[in-house]
This record gives structure tokens, sequence and C-alpha cells, in this order.
């Protein structure tokens, strides 16, 4: 394997064809980094709001979007009344504007529920939380970019609401959002007697499957799954994971073609150089293995400077006043290693043609002409 | 006739055209070249010697008739990459040699090749190097050197795999007169020292005329002058 020791400097004598190859692996690699820490992110956000204090999720079945799941009141109250529930929390989703801020997250929650209890308050109350009509609680950075602060008033959609408490949670999308006490948010929203899910928090877990079972049995419209399962088969969930993933395949075929670019290039111009270690008894095989070896030392470079670069996008991304704090970075081990195996199949895949090319090469044809 | 004796190169009736037979080059050339010897393959340009060493060295196969090389046939792409890596070494008209590497990486390429141990390379390569006079020039740049130490680089490198047959084709071409008298003589000193077949295509006299043997190829036809 020494003769992969030409590699290297074969990619040193055309430093900047080789860094545009490696560029175009790095903005892949960003590209892809960013994408999926970014909707990983904002699922597992999503994930935090909807799993707070709960084993189980019962909602409206056969629905595209939670958004337009109804959980009618009398469901939730014959739920509660099981005997292995020790808690069940109604939750209204929505979408409210403000002036200057078209998309704000919006909650109807009951008086009891867990996260009020569980966030950091910076002003106001939580034991008055639904006890006056016409109030919203804001999340720290909601207050923040709404500029709103203990008894000002903000405007939501055509209304006015006097804010009554301002708190802090690690959820960027509670932190961004608008409480409302549920009957304010289900008038706000027309959806009266119905929530969008609730939230089951059982006495004994290891009987999940029962209350499922019996949920299933008593209300056939609705669905009820475990906080783990939901995560998976959400179908807004898989559809933003595989739009992430695709999106994220797309640069790297960017990155795959500057890679194929650069290689052919390469190969190109040293066609006498190829033909020469060709005499010089390297064999077809090993040609093409440091064609391919080529490629993976631009790969490694670009995926360094990629994961530098998404880092850096993904520290500077969600400080942008503009989103609201509703980015929030998640990268696993799963797609770190995703990322890393695109970006070597990618480099491999990138070089194959000029790989095939140069083991092509005649040496008594590319000689004849000195 | 002793195994030394016998023939290293062994070319029978060979024949070679191109362009799908429209340009003859070679027509029913045969040879034998035994160890130690020194042959210049002498004619004009176009004449077809480049191509006959392109049939001893296995980068080219001929249309009709037989070449053996060191008892191998170089036939089938297995032996012609075995003969390359043991046993011929070439030297061309133009050094060839890698612009971005140094003298003493062009040199060990063939042993790169081949997986070679690295300090026998090593010994190997500094050897050579300090025959050929270029022990100080090991760790400069091909475009350091002048044409004469490109050369003597390029000889070094055919060498490194201590080959049994050297082809060279117009080693001396591309050198001025003095400089070419050298490695001319460098190479002919080499083969007889070390039991190399050399065979060099020249279109020179005065190094035809200093080999073993002078055969002179005309028409495709390989004449004993």
């Amino acid at each position: 394997m020494r003769f992969l020791s030409l590699a290297p400097t074969n990619l040193r004598r055309h430093k900047l064809r080789s860094s545009i190859g490696a560029a175009g692996i790095a903005f892949g690699v960003a590209a892809m980094l960013s994408i999926l820490s970014l909707v990983n992110g904002a699922i597992g956000m999503f994930e935090r709001i909807l799993s707070t204090d709960s084993h189980y999720l019962v909602f409206e079945r056969n629905v595209s979007d939670l958004f337009f799941s109804s959980v009618p009141d009398s469901a939730a109250a014959q739920i509660r009344a099981m005997p292995n529930v020790a808690s069940a929390s109604r939750l209204l989703f929505g979408v409210v504007s403000s002036p200057g801020f078209p998309v704000i997250t919006c909650f109807g929650i009951d008086n009891d529920d867990p996260r009020l209890a569980k966030a950091r308050w910076i002003e106001g109350d939580r034991t008055a939380f639904g006890q006056h009509a016409g109030e919203v609680y804001l999340g720290s950075r909601a207050a923040s970019f709404l500029k709103a602060h203990l008894g000002s008033e903000v405007p939501i959609g055509a209304r006015r609401f006097r804010v009554a408490g301002v708190f802090k949670t690690a959820n960027g999308f509670e932190d961004g959002g608008v409480f409302m006490p549920i009957e304010e948010a289900r008038r706000f929203f027309h959806r009266e007697g119905v929530s969008s899910l609730i939230a089951i928090k059982l006495r004994d877990p290891s009987k999940g499957d029962a209350f499922k079972q019996t949920v299933l049995r008593r209300f056939p419209t609705l669905s009820a799954l475990e906080n783990r399962e939901f995560n998976s088969t959400y179908n807004s969930f898989r559809i933003l994971r595989t739009t992430a993933w695709a999106v994220g395949a797309c640069a790297f075929i960017l990155g795959g073609l500057g890679v194929a670019n650069t290689m052919l290039l390469s190969v190109f111009s040293r066609i006498r150089e190829i033909a020469v270690l060709r005499v010089c008894g390297l064999s077809r095989a090993q040609i093409a293995a440091m064609i391919l070896a080529e490629a993976l030392a631009v790969a490694a470079v670009g995926l360094c400077g990629g994961l530098a670069l998404g880092a850096l996008a993904l520290a500077i991304l969600p400080r942008i006043p503009e989103f609201q704090g509703y980015l929030q970075a998640q990268a696993g081990f799963g797609v770190l290693g995703g990322i890393c195996a695109t970006a070597l199949v990618t480099a491999v895949a990138g070089a194959l043609y000029p790989a095939w090319f140069a083991t092509r090469i005649q040496p008594a044809e590319a000689l004849r002409y000195e | 006739m002793s195994d030394n004796d016998a023939p290293l190169i062994r070319v029978s009736n060979a024949w070679k055209s191109y362009d799908g037979g429209r340009v003859p080059v070679l027509r029913g050339v045969s040879l034998q070249v035994r160890a130690g010897e020194t042959v210049a393959l002498w004619g004009s340009s176009g004449s077809g010697k480049s191509t006959l060493l392109h049939l001893l060295g296995g980068l080219d196969l001929p249309d009709q008739g037989q070449v053996s090389v060191c008892g191998m046939d170089p036939g089938g792409d297995r032996a012609r990459l075995e003969l390359r890596r043991r046993h011929l070494g070439f030297v061309f008209q133009l050094h060839n040699l890698i612009a971005d590497l140094n003298v003493e990486e062009n040199v060990r390429i063939p042993a790169l090749a081949v997986n070679r141990p690295r300090d026998e390379t090593d010994r190997r390569v500094a050897a050579l190097l300090g025959d050929l006079g270029l022990a100080h020039r090991r760790r400069h740049r091909v475009q350091d050197l002048s044409g004469g130490e490109r050369q003597r680089a390029a000889i070094c490198r055919a060498l490194c795999n201590a080959p049994r047959v050297l082809l060279a084709d117009e080693p001396t071409g591309s050198l001025d007169e003095e400089t070419a008298a050298t490695v001319f003589a460098l190479l002919q000193g080499l083969a007889r020292r070390e039991g190399i077949a050399l065979v060099i295509a020249t279109h020179e006299r005065r190094f035809a005329e200093a080999c073993d043997r002078m055969l002179g190829l005309r028409h495709g036809v390989l004449h004993d002058d």
C-alpha cells in the first residue's frame, strides 16, 4: 500500500483544484449538518412539548397534523376517570400573529399543566394562571421580541391581550410562544369544546398497553400512542426528517459532482504521468486505488471543513433574532455518522469514473508522442 | 549454451501495424539479446524503433510473431505487469520524471509498485544515486536539475528494481552533445557492469556504433549493420 503515498503529492500540486473539490464536500456536509440538526432540534422541541410529564398521547385518529386534531372534552373527562390515569393534560395548539411576527406558536393549556410548574417564572405568578379573561403568558424570548412585560398589552390577531406573566423554559418553541388558558385559546381559535391532544400520565406505566387498548375500544375516532411510538410514526416528523435527508443528499450530489470534476481534471492532466507509473510497474488496481485515495483525502478535508462550517452555522443561526428562538440544533452520533458515511460514499462515487478512466490509459499510446 | 548465455530477449517474426493495418511499422522482425549485451536500434524517426521497444516492454502486443523477455511471454496483462515490475527498466527521450516529487521520490516509484521494504529500497536508491553522481541532488525537485541530471535520475528510476533488461528510447535525444555522450557512457557502463541487456533506440550513429551490435531499422525491417 506504500504506493498510496503518491496520493497526497498529487493533491498538493494543484492546491486550488483540490481545495475546490474539498469545498464542494464541505458545503454539502455543512448544509446537511445544519439542516438535519435544525430539523432534529425542531422535532426534539416538539416532542418535549408533547411529552412533558406524560407517558401517552391521545389525539384524533388519521389526522395529517396535530394542529387539525380534535379531542372532545367528553372523551378527555372519561379518560381522566380511568383508574390507571394519574393525570390527563389538555393541550390546544394554534399559530397566532402579531405585527411584525406572522408566526408565533400558541399553547392553550389547563391551570395545572406541568409545564407551568417546571418553568422559571421571571414575572408574574403561576398560581394566577387562568384566573382572568383576556390575559396571556409569554415565554421569555417571545416577551423579548414582542417587547412586552408584565402588565403591558400585546396585539395578537385582531385582539389585544394583557401580559399576566413571563417565564423561561429550555424549549425553544415554548420560550418563543404564547400561552393562554385553554378556554381563552378555544375562543380565540373558535374551537370550543375540543383539544388538540391529551397528554396522559399513568399511575402504572407497565400497564400502558391495556390503557391503549381501552382507549381504542371506547373511542374509535381517537388514537393513543406511547410517546416514543408517536415520535417515530408521526407523519409530520417523518416528512420533516425525510425532507431534511433529501435536501442534504442534494447538497451532497453537488459536492460529489465537484469531486468528480476535480478528479477528472486531475486524471486528464496526468495522462502521461499515469502512463509512466504503469511503465514503472503500478497495476491498474494500484492506479485506481491511488485515484480513489485522492478522492477520499479530498473528502476527508472537506468533511472536517464542513463539520466546522456547519458547527459555526449552528452556533450563529439560533442567535438571529428573526428566528424568534425557534431554532435549536440537535445532532446525535447517528446524524454525524450518516454525514461522514455520505461524504465518503459521495467522494468514492464521484471518483469512480475518473479512476476507471485512469486504468484504461494505454502507456504505449500515451507515450508515443513525445 | 548455458543458462547464462541464453538470450534474455527473443523476438521472432514480429509484425505490427497501426490504423487497422493501413500503417505497417514492423515487418517480420526477429532479434535476440543476451545479458550484458548492448544493442542499438538505429534508424530515422518513424522507422519503428519505439514500437519495437514497446513490444519488448510489453507496452504493446505484436499483430503476429512471438516476443519473449526473461523467459516470459508478455501476452497477458499479469505477465506484462510482472515483467515491468521485476525484469524491465525504461528510459525515455524525455525524462518523464514527476515534477512535484524530488529526485529520490521519483527514483523509488518502482519500489512502491512492488511494496519493497523501505530500508531495502533506501539502500538501493542511495547506491544508485551515488553511482550516477546524484547523491547531492537527492532532495532536489526535478525542475531544479539540469537536463543531464534529469536523465540520470530517470536512469536511476529505471534501475530501482534491479531489472535484467533496460530499454532506452532515444535517451540522449534531448541532451546537448557533451551531456549526451556522458549519459550514453553511463548506460553502457551500467549494462556491462551489472550484466543488463541494454536495447537502445537512437538515431545518432556514433552511439549506435559504440554498442556491441548495431541493428538498422528501415521500412519496418531489421538489418544487421
